[in-house]
């Protein structure tokens, strides 16, 4: 082979690669990919039943109970609507009543909102920043409330 | 005083840098061998200096000194000595110190161990290293000093965030960074090499065992992190795709792409430029890593209280550093002179090969890490990327790198011999039929990825098994004459083998884990029992204990198999009272490399308690198999030809074909 030939090998496979691989990418980002919603979002947007989305705010203070088998309810909060979540396992160490949480599972058609993970924080002292942004949105942040 | 004295040699090995910055390049430039020196001695100075300066932060940490803000932030008395001493770098300003640390560290040993380089490359290295240094300097005295001082000293700190007050805090960042910052030397190398406009197969093995040494370390430190988060988190995983795991992730793609091609420049001259490109990726790479975990533009447990100003910072670092690079590449490279030929199917090929699905690899990688900012930054929509993304792009890209690796080693130089390296791959073949075909036989037919995985795997330590087997003449020679053979063998051959079985040790229990471990969440209460996979676990009670700075509550298990007590777990959940905050400590049983794991959950009003069990079967060979990639590397790294400060091989070693 010349050393054109060997070029243009060198070049068509790496060109089939990369194709393959932006095939792979766009693919999965229209399918896998999971969008974040407010409890305003939801109230508001009218989404779809059974889409799987994020969500997050606040625990709603009073909110939460647990029944048998470790099922809980929940009611998430940006201060100015609620969305209420079940969630059946065990919760991070850091979920509790007036704190950050996101949650991702999907809406049902009742309009309460089945869970499948529960994130909270690391760090008292941090809040995921997709809940601080909802609660800027909804004007209930105050600058400064956690470092 | 201490920490003021720290500051102090902080701006002093700031200003040595800005010295190594020019100076050497100056006498580069007219050929003036004293100032070119120069940069020896300011290399180890500023090592010496940022040292002393960790120093000065280690013991304001170790003593408690909370008139340091720093410290009074992020420590506490309580805390056992072990971990004050950790928190030193358990936060912001004092992990970006062990970065320059490290940074200093390698640019030390540069100075110190680089006695055969040419002396204009060896000054352009280090006044390269000097940039970089002297920005990341000017990034902690300006927005993330840890010397501060609070006007009135309080009489406790805040206390480190429990989570970090683990071993794994001693293990995973520093070896991380040395990693990543270790890259730092193939792209000052890289740049070094641009800027004198000439390169040869020399540059690549004077590049190689730095890249090497800093490929080894990120290794084990991603592995470390793996599984610190795997024990620490409470929630059995031990890969999560999170965007922080992934920043780590693409230097390591980079990196072992560098080592691949730069084995190629070095045998063959070839892909010059290509390896010079990835050089600089791999630093950038390293470079974004930094700023996704530092700035604060993720949350993550990385993510410490962060201020706006900082990430602009190292986002003007990135940007001098990536698109200063980038462009004298674009400018430079096309004078650099084109290397050798070699045919499709050949070892060449296969390197190409290798470097082509690692790097798009990466790339989706970074799309999937990237994607959400860009989106968020470009339409305010939030979204996230998991792992479901990562599955469907990363790993298809990885299955035909993983059947291609085996076949690597047995091609010749510039023309390889392909079924002659699949007929030598037999006996790999066989031991992947028979691996696939067990596999289904004990399972059953209802999943087909995990038979075919547990062949890949098979395939892959096998195969790389056969090079060696070959080449000692083990199963045809007599005993004597496969150790002389075996102490014959380049040592880089037996770290290629070595490493590439670790990937398929990895393969081989992260398919395992996937396919057959078992998981049960369930309320107890005192003398009920749960079973899973065979093993029988009694709650035998709860037990109130203090630690130092926490109080647990123990839950108390006896785990049997057929009626045979194994032993006890003691899941904890523990408060910290100085952060109100609770950690879960899980509770592991090894048995072989699988695991059994249990972690506690909430307590309830009738007595009971939470509890997750999971059965992790090889579980461990996720973590074992990149520590057998590290040592490897470390094989490798011992070859005499890469070994740093080994005499130049006389000329026609370069010209050898295969080993």
């Amino acid at each position: 082979m010349t050393r054109k030939q060997r070029r243009l090998v060198l070049i068509g496979g790496s060109v089939g690669v990369l194709a393959i691989a932006v095939a792979l990418v766009l693919v999965s980002l229209k399918d896998s990919i999971v969008f974040f919603n407010s409890p305003t979002d939801v109230a508001e947007k009218h989404l779809a039943p059974g889409t799987r989305m994020r969500i997050g705010g606040l625990v709603k203070p009073g909110s939460l109970e647990r029944s048998d088998n470790l099922r809980i309810r929940f009611a998430v909060t940006d201060g100015n609507h609620d969305v209420t979540v079940r969630y059946q396992g065990i919760v991070p160490d850091l979920f509790r009543e007036g704190q950050g949480v996101v949650a991702e599972g999907k809406l049902e058609p009742d309009g309460i909102f089945t869970a499948d993970t529960v994130l909270a924080k690391h760090d008292e002292r941090y809040m995921p920043r997709e809940v601080v942004d909802a609660l800027k949105k909804s004007g209930r942040w105050q600058e400064g409330e956690t470092k | 005083m201490i920490p003021e004295l720290g500051h102090y040699a902080l701006v002093l090995a700031l200003a040595l840098s800005v010295v190594q910055a020019f100076v050497p390049m100056i006498g580069a430039f007219y050929r003036d061998g004293a100032l070119m020196r120069l940069a020896n001695s300011t290399a180890l100075m500023q090592f010496l200096f940022v040292a002393l300066s960790f120093a000065a932060l280690t013991t304001s940490y170790v003593t408690s000194d909370f008139s340091v803000a720093n410290v009074y932030e992020n420590s506490h008395s309580m805390m056992p000595l072990i971990y004050k001493f950790t928190s030193t770098w358990g936060n912001h300003e004092g992990s970006m110190l062990l970065w320059v640390l490290i940074l200093a560290l390698f640019g030390a040993a540069v100075a110190a161990f680089g006695g055969n380089l040419p002396a204009t490359l060896k000054a352009h290295v280090l006044a390269v290293q000097s940039w970089i240094a002297t920005s990341f300097y000017l990034f902690i005295l300006l927005t993330s000093n840890p010397f501060l001082r609070l006007p009135q000293a309080p009489f406790e700190g805040r206390d480190l965030n429990p989570i970090l007050q683990d071993i794994g805090l001693a293990i995973h960042p520093p070896l991380l960074y040395l990693g990543y910052v270790g890259f730092s030397i193939a792209f000052s190398f890289a740049i070094a090499a641009l800027i004198e406009g000439r390169i040869d197969a020399a540059w690549a093995r004077w590049v190689r065992p730095w890249t090497l040494a800093a490929w080894m370390a990120l290794t084990v430190g991603i592995a470390m992190g793996s599984y610190w988060a795997y024990y620490e988190l409470g929630w059995g995983g031990y890969w999560f795709w999170d965007p922080v795991e992934n920043a780590s992730l693409m230097p390591w793609l980079a990196g072992t792409a560098l080592l691949h091609s730069a084995v190629v420049m070095e045998k063959r001259n070839a892909l010059k430029i290509w390896t010079l490109l990835l050089a600089i990726l791999a630093f950038s790479l390293s470079l974004i890593g930094t700023f996704l975990v530092r700035s604060g533009v993720l949350t993550s447990v990385h993510t410490f209280a962060s201020d706006p100003s900082r990430g602009v910072f190292i986002l003007a670092i990135l940007v001098f550093f990536i698109g200063g690079g980038l462009t004298l590449f674009a400018w430079r490279a096309p004078l650099l002179k084109q290397g050798g030929l070699f045919a499709p199917i050949s070892r060449e090929g296969a390197l190409v090969f290798n470097n082509l699905f690692l790097t798009t690899a990466c790339l989706t990688v970074f799309v999937g890490t990237l994607y959400p900012l860009a989106l968020e930054a470009l339409t305010g929509e939030k979204i996230s990327v998991g792992a479901p993304f990562f599955n469907l792009t990363f790993a298809p890209l990885f299955v035909p790198l993983l059947c291609a690796m085996p076949f690597g080693p047995l091609l010749a130089w510039k023309r390889g011999d392909l079924p002659g390296a699949a007929q030598r791959l037999m006996a790999a073949f066989g031991a992947a039929l028979v691996a696939v075909a067990a596999t289904f036989m004990a399972q059953g037919a209802h999943s087909v990825l995990a038979p075919f995985g547990i062949g890949l795997a098979l395939f892959v330590m096998v195969g790389a098994l056969v090079d060696l087997v070959e080449r000692t003449g083990l199963f045809r020679l007599p005993l004597t004459a496969v150790r002389g053979r075996a102490a014959g063998l380049p040592r880089s051959a037996w770290g290629t083998a070595v490493a590439h079985f670790g990937m398929g040790l990895t393969l081989l229990g992260i398919v395992c884990v996937s396919a057959w471990a078992s998981e049960k969440i369930v309320a107890l209460k005192p003398s009920q029992h749960v079973s899973l996979a065979g093993y029988d676990l009694t709650f035998d009670g709860l037990v109130q204990r203090n630690g130092p700075n926490f109080r647990e509550l123990v839950a108390h298990f006896t785990v049997r198999r057929g009626g045979v007590a194994l032993g006890e777990m003691e899941p904890a959940k523990r408060t910290f009272t100085s952060r109100s905050m609770s950690t879960t400590e899980a509770s592991l049983m090894t048995r072989g490399v699988s695991q059994l794991y249990l972690s506690l959950g909430d307590s309830n009003d009738d007595g009971s308690v939470a509890v997750r069990l999971y059965y992790k079967p090889l579980v461990l060979l996720v973590w074992l198999g990149a520590v057998v990639m590290m040592l490897g590397g470390a094989l490798s790294l011992s070859d005499r030809r890469l070994r740093v400060g080994a005499p130049k091989p006389a000329a026609k070693s370069v010209l050898q074909p295969a080993e």
